[in-house]
C-alpha cells in the first residue's frame, strides 16, 4: 500500500524484459539485461557499438525467436514467446530497423500494406487503401500523393512512411533503431515531434540513438547498456545531461588488455590533406568533409567515430577510391604528393587496407590460407605471369609461424578458421605486400580476448619497424589502449585530435557526437 | 606443399594440383572420376551381354568419341573459367558455328590458304569475344544476356554468311577434325607414334610422382609411404598405354585421332594457367569474392573482359575442328553445345556461385557426358530417352553437389567454432577490476531494476 502511495503518478510498465541473456555462438551479447517501458512513455536506449543494443531489440521483436535467448518479455501483464515479427507485430511491437525495409519501386501505399494489403478475396481494394493511407500520411505529417514510388521520397520522409507502416498495424509499441542517423536536422526535429506526439495519444516508443543531445530532449528515461549488461536506468526528470550519459556509456577500466608500448616515433611521412568525398550513389551527400590528418613513421593513429560518421569511408577513398566519388584533396607521402586512382596504385605506393568485414571484403572464403596470404601482392612471388609454389609455401609458412595461425598446415582453407585466426590472415596478407601505411579497420571485430591481445601485438610490432598504422576502431578503451594519437570523426568531419595522454573516453565521446570542438593538431 | 595424408588415390603430380587447385572440393571430383569409371565399366559389362561384346571400351569406339566429343570438351575449358567468374556463356554454339563457316568460305571462295584460314578462324573468335567481354566487363550488362544476344546475333551471321548453305572445306583442312596420328613405315602390328605418346605420358605420370615426393622432403612435409606411390604411378602409367594400344590398334588408317591431341594440349595449357599463373588466381579471386579481390588489387573487370573473350577463341577452335570433321560448314552447326558444355562444367564439380570449379574436372564431367551418351547409343537407345538421361544426371549431380554444401555449412561452421577456446566475451568485466564510479553505477542499476520490478 505505501509503495502506491508513494509513487502515484507512475503508470503500470506496458512493457517489462527480464534478465535477457542471449549467447551468440562463442559470444555473449547480452547478460540479464531487464528493461520496462511505462506507458505514454519515450525510453532511450545508449551504449556504444556492439554494446547489445540492437539485439536486444531484435530479441524483443522476435528477430530471435522465444527458445534462442533466455528471460521473459512481459507486455501488459502478460508473458509473451514471439516466434517472428509478425507475431510480435500482432501483440502491438512494432520495430524501425536502421535500414529501411521500404521497397523503393513500390508506391507510399503499396509499401504501407505491403503483407498486410487493404484486400477482399485477394483481390486489392485500391480505393479504400488509398483513403486509409491519405490518413496514416496525415497522422505523420506527411503531405505526398500516396501513388509515388518510395525512391521518389528522401530518407526523412521514408522513415514517416515506415512509422506510417507501423500505425496502420496499431501499434502499441514503436521500436526505432538510429532513426535520425541519416536525417538533417530539420528531419530530425520532426521526427521526434511525431515520437513525442505518438506519446501523447499513448503509444510509447523506444529509442536507440547515438545523438546524445536528441535523447536528452525527448527521453523519458535512458537505459545504459555495455558489453551486453545493464548499467543503470536514467530518469531525464532528474536532470540527466550528456555527460552523464557518456560516464555510463564508457565508464570501465583499462588495465592489463594492452601490450605495453615503447613508441618510437620518427617523421611525419604520411598527411591527407582537405580530402572530401561524395557517396557514390548520392552525390549531395558528402560522406567526407575536407578532412585532413598526418601519420608519423613509428606511430598508431586512433580514429574514433560513430557508425555512420564517414572513418570507413574515409579509409577506403584513401585506398585507391574504392569508395564513393572523389571531389577534392591531396595525399602526401615521404613529401611528395601521390595520386592513387585506384587499389593498385595505393598498394604500389605502399598502403594497405584490411577492411572492417573480413568475410565480405577481406577474404576469399573458398581460398586455402597459403593463397589468401600471398594475393595482394602476387608478382613478388610470380616469375613472367607464372607463381612459384615453392616460394608461395615457404613464406605463408613463415607468417603462419611469426603470426601464430592456428592450423594444422596452410593448405587448409581459411573459411575453417575462427575469427581471431582469419583475421591474422588479412594481416599477413597485407604485410606480405610490404606497406608503409596500414589502415586496420575494426582490426578487432568479433574476435576473442586472447586473440585480440595477439593483434594489438602484431600492431605494436609493425609500428616499431618504422611502419605508420591507423586504427579505425568503434571500441574507445580499445583506441586509448592502443594508440599514440587518436582523431574523432563526425558526420564526414574530422572533428579533433588527442594525444593519448590527453584523451579521455568522455573528451572523445564530445568530439564523436558533435562538432562543438575545432580540430586542432596534436 | 601438399598435405601429406589426403585420402585419396589419385594424387599424382600436377594431377593433384589440378584437382585440389582452388577448385575446393577434391572428393568431390575424385567421386566424378569415379562415377566416370563406373559409367565406362557398365556400358562394357551391358554392351558385352546384350551385343555379345564390350563395346565401350573397343578402338572404334574409343576412336569415335573422341572425334564426335573434342569440341565439347574444348568448349568446356573456356566454360568453366566463365563459370567460376559467376557468368555464363550462352553464345559457344553459334561463335562456332559462325567462325566455322567463315573459315569455310575464306578457303573455298576466297581461295586463303588453310594455315591462314586458322589464324583467320582465331582472330575472328577473338574479335567476337572482345565484343562480348566488351558489354560484360565494361557496360555491366549481364553475361547471361550479352550472350543470350550472341546466341542469336552469331546464328544469324553464320546464316548470312553462308547463305543458310552447306560449305564444304578442302581435304588438307579436315586433318584437324578427322585426321590422325600417321602411320610410321615400321613392320609393327600398331600404330608407332600413338604408342611414342602413351609411353611418354607413362613415363611422365611417374617422373611427377618421384618429383613431388622429393620436393615434399625439401620443404620438409611427410610423403606419403612409398608404396602409395609406386601403386598410384604403375596403375597410371598402365591406363594410358592401355588406352595408348587401343588407340594404337584399331582400324587400318585411324589412331589418336588430332582433334584428341589439340584437346590434350588444351587440357594442358588451360590446367596450368588456371593453377600456377597470377592471370588464373586472379580468375578464383574475382569468381570467390569480386570485392574482397577488388580491395586486393586485381582488376576484376579486366578479368571479366579476357576469360570471355578466351571463351569465344575457344569456340572458334571447337568450330574449326568441327566443320573439319564434317568437312562442310552448315547452318545448324553447334546447335546446344552450350548446353553440353556448361552441363560438363557443373557435372564436374563447379558451383553455380562461382568461384569453385577445374579445368581437369569439366573434362571429366564432359567425359562422363560422352560415355553416356555413346553408351547408350550402342545400346540402341533411342535420342529421346538419351535426352531424358541426360538431364536426370545432370540434375542428380548438382543436386548431390548443393545437397552436400547446404549439409557441409553448418558443420563447417561448427567445426570452426569448436576449435576456438571457450569465448568469453563478457568475462573481462568481471575480472578486470571495477572502477569505483562504476561499482557505484552498477548499484543504482540494480536498485532501480529492483524498484521497478516491484
Amino acid at each position: 500500500m505505501d509503495s502506491m502511495d508513494a509513487d502515484p503518478a507512475l503508470p503500470p510498465p506496458i512493457l517489462e524484459m527480464r534478465g535477457i541473456s542471449k549467447e551468440f555462438p562463442g559470444v555473449k551479447a547480452l547478460s540479464q539485461v531487464s528493461l520496462s517501458v511505462h506507458e505514454g512513455e519515450i525510453h532511450a536506449i545508449c551504449g556504444e557499438n556492439g554494446a547489445g543494443k540492437s539485439t536486444l531489440m531484435k530479441v524483443l521483436s522476435g528477430v530471435y525467436p522465444f527458445g534462442s535467448y533466455t528471460g521473459d518479455i512481459v507486455l501488459r501483464g502478460e508473458e509473451m514467446r514471439f516466434r517472428d515479427i509478425r507475431s510480435s507485430e500482432q501483440a502491438g511491437i512494432a520495430i524501425i530497423h536502421q535500414e529501411l525495409a521500404l521497397i523503393p519501386e513500390l508506391s507510399i501505399v503499396e509499401n504501407i500494406f505491403l503483407g498486410n494489403e487493404v484486400a477482399r478475396g485477394g483481390v486489392i481494394d485500391w480505393d479504400e487503401a488509398k483513403r486509409r493511407a491519405t490518413e496514416l500520411l496525415e497522422r505523420v505529417g506527411l503531405k505526398e500523393d500516396p501513388d509515388i514510388a518510395i525512391k521518389h521520397l528522401g530518407v526523412g520522409k521514408q522513415q514517416l512512411i515506415e512509422i506510417a507502416k507501423a500505425l496502420n498495424k496499431n501499434v502499441q509499441l514503436l521500436i526505432l533503431d538510429e532513426p535520425t542517423a541519416a536525417l538533417n536536422e530539420t528531419d530530425s526535429q520532426h521526427l521526434l515531434g511525431l515520437i513525442e506526439e505518438l506519446k501523447s495519444r499513448g503509444i510509447a516508443s523506444i529509442i536507440i540513438s547515438h545523438k546524445l543531445n536528441e535523447i536528452e530532449q525527448v527521453a523519458d528515461e535512458i537505459t545504459i547498456i555495455r558489453d551486453g549488461r545493464l548499467v543503470e536506468t536514467l530518469e531525464v526528470a532528474t536532470g540527466i545531461n550528456e555527460d552523464r550519459i557518456i560516464q555510463g556509456m564508457v565508464g570501465r577500466s583499462l588495465e592489463s588488455r594492452y601490450p605495453d608500448r615503447a613508441a618510437e616515433i620518427g617523421e611525419v611521412f604520411f598527411e591527407i590533406e582537405g580530402w572530401t568525398v561524395q557517396h557514390p550513389t548520392v552525390p549531395e551527400r558528402q560522406v567526407v568533409k575536407n578532412a585532413s590528418m598526418h601519420l608519423r613513421r613509428g606511430e598508431v593513429v586512433g580514429i574514433a567515430g560513430l557508425m555512420g560518421a564517414g572513418r570507413t569511408e574515409l579509409a577506403r577513398s584513401v585506398f585507391g577510391r574504392s569508395y564513393g566519388t572523389y571531389v577534392s584533396g591531396r595525399i602526401v607521402k615521404d613529401g611528395r604528393e601521390i595520386a592513387l586512382p585506384d587499389v593498385p596504385s595505393a598498394i604500389r605506393a605502399g598502403l594497405a587496407y584490411v577492411s572492417e568485414d573480413r568475410k565480405v571484403l577481406g577474404l576469399n572464403l573458398l581460398d586455402s590460407i597459403k593463397r589468401s596470404i600471398v594475393s595482394a601482392k602476387l608478382r613478388k612471388i610470380a616469375r613472367r605471369g607464372v607463381v612459384d609454389d615453392d616460394a608461395e609455401a615457404r613464406v605463408s609458412e613463415e607468417y603462419r609461424k611469426a603470426l601464430r595461425i592456428k592450423t594444422p598446415d596452410v593448405d587448409t582453407g581459411v573459411a575453417t578458421l575462427s575469427g581471431g585466426n582469419q583475421q591474422k590472415v588479412v594481416l599477413a596478407k597485407w604485410m606480405f605486400t610490404d606497406p608503409d601505411v596500414l589502415i586496420l579497420d575494426e582490426p578487432t571485430r568479433g574476435i576473442d580476448v586472447g586473440a585480440k591481445y595477439e593483434i594489438y601485438a602484431i600492431i605494436n610490432q609493425l609500428a616499431a619497424s618504422g611502419k605508420g598504422v591507423i586504427v579505425i576502431s568503434s571500441e574507445l578503451p580499445e583506441l586509448l589502449g592502443i594508440s599514440d594519437r587518436i582523431y574523432t570523426v563526425f558526420e564526414g568531419r574530422i572533428t579533433d585530435c588527442l594525444s593519448a595522454d590527453q584523451a579521455t573516453p568522455e573528451a572523445l565521446m564530445r568530439s564523436m557526437t558533435s562538432l562543438t570542438r575545432k580540430a586542432t593538431a596534436a | 606443399m601438399t598435405t601429406p595424408h589426403q585420402p585419396s588415390g589419385f594424387r599424382f603430380g600436377d594431377l593433384k594440383k589440378m584437382f585440389s587447385g582452388s577448385g575446393g572440393s577434391v572428393a568431390r571430383q575424385l567421386g566424378i572420376l569415379g562415377s566416370l569409371v563406373v559409367i565406362i565399366l557398365i556400358f562394357q559389362v551391358l554392351t558385352w551381354i546384350l551385343r555379345g561384346a564390350g563395346l565401350t571400351l573397343s578402338s572404334g569406339n574409343l576412336i569415335n568419341v573422341v572425334n564426335q566429343y573434342s569440341y565439347i570438351l574444348i568448349l568446356a575449358i573456356g566454360m568453366v573459367m566463365v563459370i567460376i567468374m559467376g557468368h555464363i556463356d550462352l553464345s559457344v554454339g553459334s561463335v562456332a558455328a559462325f567462325v566455322g563457316v567463315v573459315v569455310a568460305k575464306s578457303m573455298s571462295e576466297w581461295n586463303v590458304p588453310w594455315p591462314l584460314a586458322i589464324v583467320l578462324g582465331l582472330v575472328l573468335g577473338a574479335a567476337v569475344g572482345a565484343w562480348q567481354g566488351f558489354w560484360v566487363a565494361y557496360m555491366n550488362v549481364p553475361a547471361f544476356i550479352v550472350t543470350l544476344a550472341g546466341m542469336l546475333i552469331f546464328r544469324g551471321a553464320n546464316q548470312w554468311v553462308g547463305d543458310s548453305t552447306t560449305i564444304s572445306v578442302p581435304r588438307e583442312f579436315t586433318v584437324i577434325g578427322a585426321g590422325y596420328l600417321p602411320e610410321v613405315a615400321l613392320p609393327l602390328p600398331f600404330n608407332v607414334p600413338t604408342m611414342v605418346l602413351a609411353l611418354l605420358a607413362a613415363a611422365w605420370v611417374v617422373f611427377f610422382e618421384f618429383r613431388i615426393r622429393a620436393k615434399q622432403r625439401r620443404v620438409g612435409s611427410e610423403p606419403s609411404p612409398l608404396w602409395v606411390s609406386v601403386v598410384k604411378a604403375t596403375l597410371l602409367a598402365a591406363v594410358l598405354l592401355v588406352a595408348g594400344w587401343l588407340f594404337a590398334t584399331g582400324r587400318e588408317g585411324t589412331s589418336f585421332p588430332i582433334s584428341g591431341l589439340v584437346l590434350v594440349a588444351l587440357v594442358i595449357v588451360y590446367s596450368f594457367i588456371t593453377n600456377r599463373t597470377v592471370a588464373g588466381r586472379h580468375i578464383y579471386a574475382v569468381g570467390g569474392n569480386r570485392q574482397a579481390a577488388r580491395l586486393s588489387g586485381v582488376k576484376d573487370r579486366r578479368v571479366d573482359f579476357f576469360v570471355m573473350m578466351n571463351m569465344s577463341v575457344l569456340a572458334a577452335v571447337a568450330g574449326m575442328i568441327y566443320v573439319a570433321r564434317a568437312t562442310a560448314s552448315g547452318p545448324q552447326d553447334g546447335n546446344g553445345w552450350e548446353l553440353d558444355a556448361i552441363a560438363s562444367v557443373f557435372i564436374g564439380g563447379a558451383a553455380v556461385s562461382g568461384g569453385i570449379g577445374t579445368v581437369v574436372g569439366s573434362i571429366i564431367g564432359g567425359l562422363v557426358m560422352a560415355f553416356l551418351n555413346n553408351g547408350l547409343q550402342l545400346l540402341g537407345v533411342g535420342a529421346d530417352l538419351v535426352s531424358i538421361i541426360k538431364g536426370m544426371v545432370l540434375l542428380i549431380a548438382v543436386g548431390v553437389d548443393v545437397f552436400n554444401k547446404t549439409q557441409g555449412r553448418p558443420s563447417l561452421i561448427g567445426l570452426a567454432l569448436k576449435r576456438r577456446p571457450r569465448q568469453e566475451f563478457g568475462e573481462p568485466v568481471t575480472t578486470t577490476p571495477v572502477t569505483i564510479e562504476r561499482a557505484k553505477t552498477l548499484g543504482e542499476g540494480a536498485e532501480s531494476q529492483k524498484t521497478e520490478s516491484l
